[in-house]
């Protein structure tokens, strides 16, 4: 009973008119964001977030159009997967394994209708697993003390550098870079100054507004300047899109199993959409009778990772709204958000903000509708967006970047500090440590460091305190096993299958 | 080639190195704080040289540096967008976002006429949409030249 009047909390606050126009624009802007090739769900939501603000969005509103724009873009990953076979970001790459050679075969509309009924299946059902599952979540996160949460953002750190990067130290690197930043400015106990070096910007400490559009958008843009914006035009053609009713039967119990593999990668800290539309996929070949037509066009190739990846987002934000640690690199950004919103997410959300949470949820079903509604009748309208060169694009993203940032606050010094971020996030992806742990570290930073020294007030500075309760032991346990474990499952997750035709570039 | 690890290792050790010097300069308070505000600085900066020490001796193979003409195009955006930082708030919208724009779309693409239309168009479309859309209070022009 509780569930139902949440929900028609939620209905309440997502279906006013405004909400629902941000919902559906937050989808159609998040549809064309992911349909672009190079730039992903986080890349959307971080250039978009300094906009939000200046609209002058409340909370709910604010949360409710960067969700859209999350979920959209899930969506729009697949339609450069499948018609020119580069995967706008990562969990997108599995779909190139059976959507572009379908396209080729000269059935890209089926594809497209396909894996966009399996994404709406996929997130669908996460949402509903989402509002099933937080509320439990939120009421176990309550006995969580300070040793808890200091275990379990270190579990955060661990479990998603482990997976981001091809090694563990570069993984740690890229925490440590974040942690540091957090460090700048004052000191919450004390209240002295930290590493401000006598500088007055710094004392407010670093944006991570700004750290997170320069080492996303402006980075992405010296990426497309090496590369001389190297790209292929649209190599199939698509031809009338009617919706193939056969393959969508066909494929339905293939929808619903990879729907539940991808919510449960999603929940696990760090894991995200990259793993649950792998596991997906595998499992999904690995059940299959035609395990040979895999790889050459079978329709269900194309739904098990587009369910799988949907269903992961909608799982990543449990995580992210019951305990305050992000499931994925976007829900890192959306963590940002939350935060400069004053929302700080965790157990007491749930009761202190409820409109604000089922709000979302709401807002998520019905920016879910939205999208199946556009992506199936009206996917011709973002193939076309695929035809906008890079040359326009790029220079149009760092100025709306820019722009963002500046009406933020006003001040050159934080343009200085995003360009700067830029130049670090393309040397640190150059060299392969990831990016996201660094965002991570600057917005856990300063809770962090928060939950270690009330935990050491509470034990007078006995350290064997973090390792006090069953709960502590346990994170401790997985943070290793996470930072441990993909030493050695690492060939095995980062050797997918490869798709009939190579890949005309490195999907990363 | 495993150099790019080699100096990325030097770099972390020396950077780490500097953290924990500066760390070891906070002023501590007077608070009952076993922890005090030195302790978590230094752990990142510990792990953070141990990361060094890792790369130093088991770097990875170096990855594919552009060539010496894309380091030029990079070095030239990243002069105009610390330029762009500086210009925005005394020079208005129009003129140095069309100047930037220009510039990328040159470095992404090197043909001058359409970089010059997309640096223009850019700049007139998105100040439109900036300000008349969304009701963003940015200047076309230099604020002294008293128009709009």
């Amino acid at each position: 009973m509780e569930l139902l009047s949440n929900l028609a909390l939620g209905f309440s606050v997502a279906l006013t008119p405004w909400t629902l126009a941000l919902a559906v624009g937050g989808a159609f802007i998040g549809t064309i964001i992911g349909a672009l090739p190079g730039l992903g769900p986080s890349n959307g939501v971080a250039i978009l977030i300094p906009l939000a603000f200046t609209f002058g969005l409340d909370a709910t509103a604010a949360l409710v159009l960067l969700t859209s724009v999350y979920y959209g873009a899930m969506y729009g990953g697949r339609i450069s997967s499948i018609l020119l076979n580069i995967p706008g970001d990562e969990p997108a790459m599995m779909t190139t394994l059976d959507g572009y050679p379908m396209a080729r075969q000269g059935r890209a509309g089926d594809a497209l209708v396909i894996s966009g009924v399996a994404s709406f299946v996929g997130a669908f059902l996460a949402t509903i697993g989402l509002m099933l599952l937080a509320p439990i979540l939120a009421r176990v996160a309550y006995l969580f003390g300070p040793a808890e949460y200091f275990a379990l953002y270190l579990l955060a750190f661990c479990t998603l550098g482990g997976i981001a990067s091809k090694n563990q130290a570069k993984a740690a690197l890229a925490s440590c870079i974040g942690l540091g930043f957090a460090m700048i400015g004052l000191d919450n106990t004390t209240g002295m100054p930290r590493f401000t070096y006598g500088n007055l910007h710094l004392l407010d400490g670093v944006d991570f507004l700004v750290a997170i559009v320069g080492l996303f958008a402006i980075a992405e843009v010296f990426f497309f300047i090496e590369s001389h914006g190297k790209e292929s035009a649209i190599g199939v053609k698509l031809e009338k899109v009617t919706i193939p009713v056969r393959d969508i039967l066909d494929s339905g119990w293939t929808m619903l199993r990879s729907s539940a593999i991808g919510f449960i990668a999603g929940v696990l800290p760090g894991a995200g959409a990259s793993l649950g539309s792998f596991l997906a996929y595998v499992s999904e070949k690995s059940l299959a009778r035609d395990k040979e037509t895999f790889g050459q066009g079978n329709p269900r190739g194309v739904a098990a990772p587009e369910a799988g990846n949907n269903a992961a987002a909608g799982g990543a934000l449990v995580p992210m709204l019951t305990l305050g640690v992000p499931g994925s690199g976007t829900t890192a950004v959306l963590l940002a958000l939350l935060m400069t919103l004053n929302i700080t997410p965790g157990p007491t959300l749930f009761t202190d903000r409820p409109e604000v949470v089922w709000g979302l949820i709401a807002s998520l079903f019905i920016a879910n509708i939205v999208l199946l509604v556009m992506n199936v009748p009206l996917v011709k309208i973002f193939v076309r967006v695929l035809t906008v060169p890079s040359w326009v694009l790029l220079p149009g993203v760092t100025m709306v970047s820019f722009v963002g940032i500046y009406s933020l606050s006003g001040s050159y010094f934080d343009l200085l500090m995003m360009v700067g971020f830029g130049v670090l996030g393309y040397f640190l992806r150059k060299l392969d440590v990831p990016t996201v742990p660094v965002i991570l570290g600057i917005l856990l930073g300063n809770a962090m460091e928060d939950n270690l020294r009330r935990a050491m007030v509470i034990s007078d500075g006995d350290w064997v305190y973090l390792f006090s309760s069953p709960i502590a032991i346990g994170l401790w346990i997985f943070a290793i096993a996470g930072f441990v474990a993909p030493m050695f499952l690492r060939t095995l997750l980062k050797r997918p299958p490869q798709p009939a035709t190579a890949l005309p570039n490195d999907p990363d | 080639m495993t150099r790019s690890d080699r100096i990325l290792g030097l770099v972390t050790v020396v950077a780490a190195l500097a953290y924990l010097a500066s760390a070891a300069q906070l002023e501590t308070s007077f608070l009952s704080d076993p922890v005090g505000p030195r302790t978590f600085p230094y752990l990142i900066g510990a792990v953070a040289l141990i990361c060094g020490l890792v790369f130093l001796f088991r770097p990875d193979p170096d990855p594919e540096w552009p060539a010496l003409k894309s380091w030029f195009s990079l070095a030239a955006a990243v002069v105009v967008l610390v330029l762009y930082a500086y210009a925005l708030k005394p020079l208005g919208f129009l003129v140095p976002t069309a100047v930037t724009g220009a510039v990328l779309s040159y470095q992404i693409s090197p043909r001058a006429v359409p970089a010059l239309i997309a640096g223009a168009s850019l700049s007139v479309g998105l100040f439109a949409v900036f300000k008349f859309l969304l009701g963003l209070s940015l200047f076309a022009f230099p604020r002294w030249l008293g128009w709009f």
